[in-house]
């Protein structure tokens, strides 16, 4: 594993997306201006804007970075580059955690940004800790962008990778919490809801927003979000075959 | 020792047959030009030498070691047949992106883009380039680390004469330093400026040796009136 070449790698990803200044744009601003939407959709009812801020603080850098991700590899896949790069002394890790230094980092200017107006300016009383709140949306970043990583080789065109999202995000939405509370969910979709990774995304972040500090409940939601990231990567180390 | 040496090669793709029994033999520092219809199998048999296709049967061998090895990898530049460099960056930053891969800086950067003349791109985005531009950036990736073997899949398409020109005696200009270039190509005129040829047909090696000892041996005078006596023979 070379530092050097994962570093060049991520360098070699924002550089690509710097040349897109609109999508970099896009990311950045979409959270926040949703937050403010909402903020007075609820208007005078902070409570359930509160409810559902944490939502889309959670799942945003997931959507997000799984969509970049995934059409960014199958590019890298379609075009040749990714073979090109097989047959260059470089490692899988080296490759897949320039990715992730990559979108981790633009999940952090995501969550910073979000964060920072949802606390500072909405005026809501959230209590939670911009750090922690950063630190739950990388993560959800990174497991968006691991997910992306290993779905994009089951897509052979790029429409078929954003069909992808809805595919993967709406169910474990839906099951989340976000609409009803999960224990008076039918008891197929508890169990469904309890192995699906955004539902610890969720869970962390509604602890974050409410609690400034650290606890263990905070730290078993953080385990499985990493466990399910790490996972993927696995995965996805397994779809970048060197041949066929 | 041979820069490459297949033996029985037999590769199927998804059930088909690409290519079956071919055996070749390339020693180091010449050009070998690699001749045949499209579909006959040309980039299957480059995709196996670097490593990206696994054999069926038979295998191959390069520098004496097993086609795909991790210490082939730096000895091996491979350029693709679609130019296979970042659309969304410009020259320089796909070239210092690969440098960086294969350990390589600046001062070679700038002599590489000299000899594929595209110092004036450098700045410019790939995507805004034409074919024969892209071409020639995916060229100067493949010829970055300076590798004793290079695998070029049709590396002249689309330039103008006087380019080709230029790059055929690049090419040589490497082998007599002791490169060894595999160049695929479906003109036949590029033939007679290889110093070995390979015709391969429907997967199958048709014949193999030096431009002139081919045309001796059909009784011919250009490289495609042997390719069709070949066929013709052989049928």
């Amino acid at each position: 594993m070379s530092p050097r070449k994962a570093g060049a790698t991520g360098l070699r990803v924002l550089r690509q997306l710097r040349h897109d200044p609109r999508t970099i744009g896009l990311i950045l601003l979409i959270p926040t201006v949703l937050m403010v939407v909402m903020r007075y959709v609820f208007n005078d009812d902070t409570t359930t804007f509160k409810a559902f801020a944490p939502i889309i603080l959670g799942i945003f850098p997931f959507i997000v970075m799984f969509i970049v991700t995934s059409i960014t590899m199958l590019r890298e896949r379609t075009t040749g580059t990714l073979e090109r790069l097989m047959t260059l002394p470089i490692a899988k890790l080296e490759l897949l955690s320039g990715y992730a230094l990559a979108f981790g980092l633009l999940a952090v200017c995501q969550a910073a940004l979000a964060s920072f107006v949802t606390l500072h300016w909405l005026d809501t009383s959230i209590s939670g800790s911009v750090g922690l709140i950063i630190l739950v949306a990388l993560l959800s970043g990174l497991l968006g962008m691991s997910l992306g990583l290993f779905m994009s080789d089951f897509a052979t065109s790029e429409f078929q990778a954003v069909q992808f999202m809805p595919a993967l995000v709406f169910p474990q939405l839906l099951t989340s919490g976000l609409f009803v509370a999960r224990d008076q969910m039918a008891k197929l979709l508890q169990w469904f809801a309890d192995i699906m990774p955004l539902t610890y995304v969720v869970d962390a972040m509604k602890r974050v927003t409410t609690d400034a500090n650290w606890t263990a409940g905070l730290a078993r939601d953080i385990w499985v979000i990493v466990g399910f990231a790490l996972a993927a990567l696995v995965l996805s180390a397994a779809t970048l075959r060197r041949n066929h | 020792m041979s820069a490459i040496a297949v033996e029985h090669l037999g590769v199927a793709i998804g059930g088909r047959e690409i290519l079956s029994g071919v055996t070749i033999d390339i020693p180091e520092g010449k050009v070998i030009g690699l001749l045949g219809p499209s579909g006959s199998g040309k980039t299957t048999l480059m995709r196996t030498i670097v490593g990206l296709q696994k054999p069926k049967t038979g295998h191959v061998m390069v520098f004496g070691l097993l086609a795909g090895s991790k210490q082939l990898r730096k000895e091996v530049g491979y350029m693709t047949q679609a130019p296979s460099v970042y659309g969304d960056l410009t020259v320089e930053e796909n070239l210092r992106y690969f440098g960086t891969l294969v350990g390589e800086g600046k001062p070679r950067i700038s002599t590489i883009m000299a000899d594929v003349d595209i110092s004036a791109l450098g700045g410019r985005l790939v995507s805004g380039l034409s074919g024969g531009e892209r071409a020639r950036v995916s060229l100067a990736v493949a010829m970055l680390a300076q590798p004793p073997l290079l695998v070029l899949d049709e590396p002249t398409v689309g330039l103008d004469p006087l380019l080709r020109q230029q790059l055929w005696q690049k090419f040589h200009e490497l082998a007599r330093g002791g490169t060894t270039l595999l160049v695929s190509s479906h003109v036949m005129d590029e033939a007679s400026r290889c110093d070995g040829l390979l015709l391969i047909r429907e997967g199958k090696l048709l014949a193999a040796g030096s431009p002139s000892a081919l045309k001796a041996q059909t009784k011919t005078q250009s490289v495609e009136e042997a390719f069709i006596q070949l066929v013709g023979a052989k049928r």
